[in-house]
């Protein structure tokens, strides 16, 4: 089955380029090191990471967390996607349900309290039908760029998503 | 005591103490929130079952990413800086599992800028169900002047 025009268009483009809702703060830092039970002291202690990191920085990981919507916010009326593009194909090829089966994070400038992260998602490829335990659809890979307000790289990520139907 | 582990310190073979955790939904649903992951099949049962077709809610990748951070780190101290990770979603875990992470060093090398990285193997596996793999690549300090904090530019490739 060939892949629809509309999809075919939006391989290798910027599809969605974005701020973050709000800039990189501790709380989100301490509560996603205590869901965890990370006692890095480069997150705990100031003196640690002053002479480490220069400063506080966030656990490298976070970096997709900052960029998730809030689920609720005034005034808007369609809820904001993370991942948009992931659920543009969801929508546009028609498959109702989808999963990540593989994720890549290549770590830059560190990310440090205060930042104001940009993302950019491109779509590198889209598989032809695959069918899984899970159903039949496609594979897609998609890529995610963050800077921050220097303009400085902070990370890569490439996401691979399977859009499908189940039982089909 | 602070760990502080250094380029000669590692070498291929070498295993990482592992890790074990009982998983609640606490565990879960926190760890959605803490990566501000709202989606339903992670604090919600009855969707999870009947919209993913799964068994219960079950850990979102964004955490488990926190979690081999927290595993890597444990292992390496505050120097170690990571440069890359790929994970591999095989199954998910889910409350009143006991997950555990375990780790091999697959590899050491310095590259051309004189930043030391060890390259490991991470899974994190309810009891012989494998659930996600880790290809981790982390850089530590060739000697106790090196911080790998402080490179930029074409001193860091990570």
């Amino acid at each position: 089955m060939s892949l629809p025009d509309e999809v075919q268009s939006w391989i290798g483009q910027v599809r969605y380029e974005e701020a973050t809702e709000f800039p990189v703060e501790r709380g989100y830092i301490h509560t996603t090191c205590s869901s965890v039970e990370n006692g890095n002291p480069l997150f705990w202690d100031d003196a640690v990471a002053a002479e480490l990191t220069g400063g506080p920085i966030a656990p490298p990981t976070m970096i997709s967390v900052w960029f998730r919507p809030h689920h609720w916010a005034p005034g808007r009326t369609v809820q904001a996607q993370p991942l948009q593009v992931h659920f543009d194909l969801k929508e546009t090829l028609g498959l109702p349900e989808a999963v990540m089966s593989d994720n890549e994070i290549i770590f830059y400038e560190p990310v440090r309290p205060g930042d104001r992260l940009v993302t950019r998602q491109i779509l590198h490829s889209v598989s032809e039908p695959k069918t899984t335990k899970l159903g039949t659809g496609r594979f897609w890979v998609i890529e995610v760029e963050y800077l921050n307000q220097d303009q400085e790289l902070v990370a890569k990520e490439m996401y691979t998503g399977f859009g499908y139907k189940r039982g089909a | 005591m602070a760990v502080n582990l250094m380029a000669g310190q590692i070498e291929a073979g070498q295993k990482l103490e592992p890790l074990a955790y009982d998983v609640t939904a606490t565990t879960v649903i926190l760890g959605a929130l803490a990566s501000r992951d709202w989606r339903p099949m992670h604090h919600d049962r009855d969707f999870a079952i009947n919209r993913n077709g799964t068994r219960d809610i079950f850990m979102n990748t964004p955490n488990l990413a926190a979690w081999f951070e927290r595993y890597v780190t444990d292992w390496t101290g505050p120097r170690g800086r990571l440069g890359r990770m790929n994970f591999r979603m095989k199954d998910s875990i889910y409350p009143g599992e006991q997950m555990v992470f375990s780790g091999v060093v697959d590899k050491v090398e310095t590259d051309d800028a004189g930043c030391t990285w060890a390259s490991l193997s991470v899974d994190v596996s309810v009891g012989d169900r494998l659930c996600t793999s880790c290809a981790v690549r982390v850089a530590v300090p060739s000697d106790a002047a090196d911080n790998p904090w402080q490179r930029k530019g074409d001193r860091w490739k990570p």
